[in-house]
């Protein structure tokens, strides 16, 4: 157990657009203003116009496996500061509060589960950790779920939600990136399928690593995803970027998803795909 | 020439001794003072050299005089063919990939490219490859390993190009593709970071059993500049992050990402890119020599084991 005690964070980007006591919610997207608890009972989706707002790592959990399945692996793994990073607090100060603000380890949370009777690794970005950023705790995770799904022979199922790499923990952060994706080669050479589901948004070293290489890429709605954040690319190329670039739409234009699926259709979408692919 | 601030002493220390011996050195009676300028320049460079900062070892790694992977190509190996494109969009100038012979013996070369010239520059995209770049260098890299032949990188950049059209054809893609492609050659693969190792551009050539650095090369997760403006709002405080980031060549030993520092000639590379060569041959020969005595799963799996030990985390009881 860890020394802080553990308290499932459930608060979400909802809790702050709430208005009133709780009671009344706005839609940021079409400006609608709804009971607080429509939005929560429609997955964190807009009732009114559909707009997918974030949904905590334990809704998901909840919402992919079947009821009770689930059963975490690896907790309590955290990280060390290899650099000894300070830019104005140090970073194993910051590590130490988000783990207390957020009662999450780092920013990923793996297990096992099944989907519809079927056995299944699952990973999942806790992007309320340092919006999801990628360093070594986050690297061996993966590393280890997709181990454990080769071993297993069983597929794996990875929730991206990430800014990238985590800048504090440095080349170790980007060595992560091939660290997760020669994980990823054992899974392939146990023949079984990594279906990568890609949320808003998942760019940088994440993008650039294994939420591409799904054997089956499904996106949410307008998420957006891509190498090169949106601001980075107009400072570069000094011009406004097209409406609805780098969006899921966008990639799916492009080839680079396969599928779009609403997030009510998520868990029905990847029993799908695993019942075509796997026995 | 281009110099650097801190250079600046000792060239025009250099140019007065180019001047004196111009001018004859002997007819005039100037040997007494072209030993002492001599001596001056020696205990200069040893004094500015020795005292290089942390910026100014970033500034070297991107010395606009700084030997590039085409520099090395011609000096350490021979009958270079270059192979063009990849065979689905177009050819990317900031990569050059091909094969050529290292002691008579066949490897695959493939390195980021910068440009001198400012056309040059510009054509090659400042070393900042394209998607393509990337499927280029993996479809090398697999007639690499259907051929038997060893792969040689060399990574050069200040990271994959953001833009439109590299998102449009999946800059995330083809990176990760790479790393994926190159954990799985069944040949040896040697990386080395011969100048800038800017984040995932350059980890996309970097999947290697051997991963050497230069002395004033740089390995780093995001651009010091990068970096300044994300914490400090303020890019111009770009030399704090590089202190931060700790991407010189021995930090990136320390941290168990590089195996071997290979040395410069004093200064730098570029102060005699010929020697620079000649120290980047011997270390590649050394480890290619090593290398060789493994088969194709264990190339593998050595691979796979020096990877997957990477990171730093603790398992609270
Ligand atoms: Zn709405």
């Amino acid at each position: 157990m860890a020394w802080f005690t553990k308290t499932r964070a459930t608060t979400d980007a909802s809790e702050k657009r709430t208005l009133g006591l709780g009671v009344f919610r706005r839609c940021d997207e079409c400006g609608v203003t709804l009971k607080a608890e429509e939005f929560t009972e429609n997955l964190e989706v807009c009732p009114s116009c559909g707009h997918h707002y974030a949904l905590s790592t334990e809704a998901w959990v909840e919402l992919l496996l079947d009821p009770g399945s689930f059963d975490e692996h690896d907790t309590g793994l955290v990280s060390g500061d290899p650099l000894l990073f300070n830019d104005s607090k140090p970073y194993s100060d910051r590590v130490r509060a988000t783990r207390k603000k957020t009662g999450a380890d780092d920013a990923m949370m793996i297990g096992s589960g099944t989907v519809e009777g079927r056995p299944v690794q699952l990973g999942s970005f806790v992007f309320r950790f340092m919006g999801g950023s990628m360093g070594s705790v986050v690297g061996e995770k993966i590393a280890r779920m997709f181990e454990r799904a080769a071993d297993l022979r069983q597929p794996a199922i990875l929730l991206s939600s990430s800014g990238g790499a985590r800048m504090q923990e440095g080349i170790l952060s980007l060595m992560q990136m091939a660290k997760t994706v020669s994980a990823l080669g054992r899974l392939r050479d146990a023949g079984m399928p990594f279906v990568s589901v890609l949320l808003h948004p998942t760019t940088g070293g994440v993008a650039a690593s294994f939420a591409l290489l799904g054997d089956v890429n499904i996106a949410e709605p307008k998420a957006l995803i891509g190498f090169a954040g949106p601001r980075v690319i107009e400072n570069t190329i000094r011009q406004k970027l097209p409406e609805g670039f780098q969006r899921s739409e966008f990639l799916l234009e492009h080839g680079m998803v396969d599928i779009i699926a609403p997030r009510r259709e998520m868990r029905a979408t990847i029993a799908r795909v695993l019942g075509h692919l796997v026995g | 020439m281009a110099h650097l601030e801190f250079e600046k002493p000792i060239v025009e220390l250099e140019d007065r001794i180019r001047e004196l011996k111009l001018y004859g050195v002997r007819e005039h009676g100037f040997e007494s003072e072209l030993r002492k300028l001599e001596e001056r320049v020696s205990t200069m460079q040893q004094e500015i050299y020795d005292g290089l900062g942390v910026w100014q070892k970033v500034q070297l790694s991107r010395h606009p005089d700084r030997p590039y992977f085409l520099d090395y190509l011609e000096r350490i190996f021979d009958d270079f063919v270059e192979l063009h494109g990849d065979r689905a969009y177009s050819d990317d100038a900031a990569i050059v990939s091909g094969m050529a012979r290292l002691d008579g013996r066949t490897v695959a070369v493939i390195g980021h490219q910068k440009g001198r010239t400012t056309k040059e520059k510009l054509r090659r995209n400042f070393g900042m490859a394209h998607p393509e770049g990337y499927r280029k260098a993996m479809r090398i890299m697999e007639m690499a390993h259907r051929f038997r032949r060893p792969v040689l990188t060399f990574i050069d950049t200040p990271g994959a190009y953001p833009g439109i059209g590299a998102e449009e054809r999946g800059q995330s893609e083809a990176i990760g593709a790479s790393l994926l492609a190159m954990s799985r050659l069944r040949v040896p693969v040697i990386a080395t970071v011969i100048g800038e190792g800017g984040s995932g551009g350059a980890l996309a050539l970097g999947v290697a059993n051997r991963v050497l650095m230069l002395q004033f090369a740089t390995y780093s997760v995001i651009t010091p500049e990068g970096c300044a403006s994300i914490l400090w709002r303020d890019g111009t405080r770009a030399a704090d992050a590089a202190v931060q980031l700790k991407l010189l060549a021995n930090n990136a030993v320390d941290l168990g990402v590089v195996d071997e520092v290979v040395p410069e000639p004093a200064g730098g590379a570029h102060r005699d890119p010929d020697d620079a060569a000649r120290l980047l041959g011997v270390a590649l020969r050394r480890h290619l020599g090593e290398l060789s005595q493994h088969d194709g799963a264990a190339l593998i799996d050595g691979r796979y084991a020096k990877f997957r030990a990477m990171g730093v985390t603790q398992q609270l009881t």
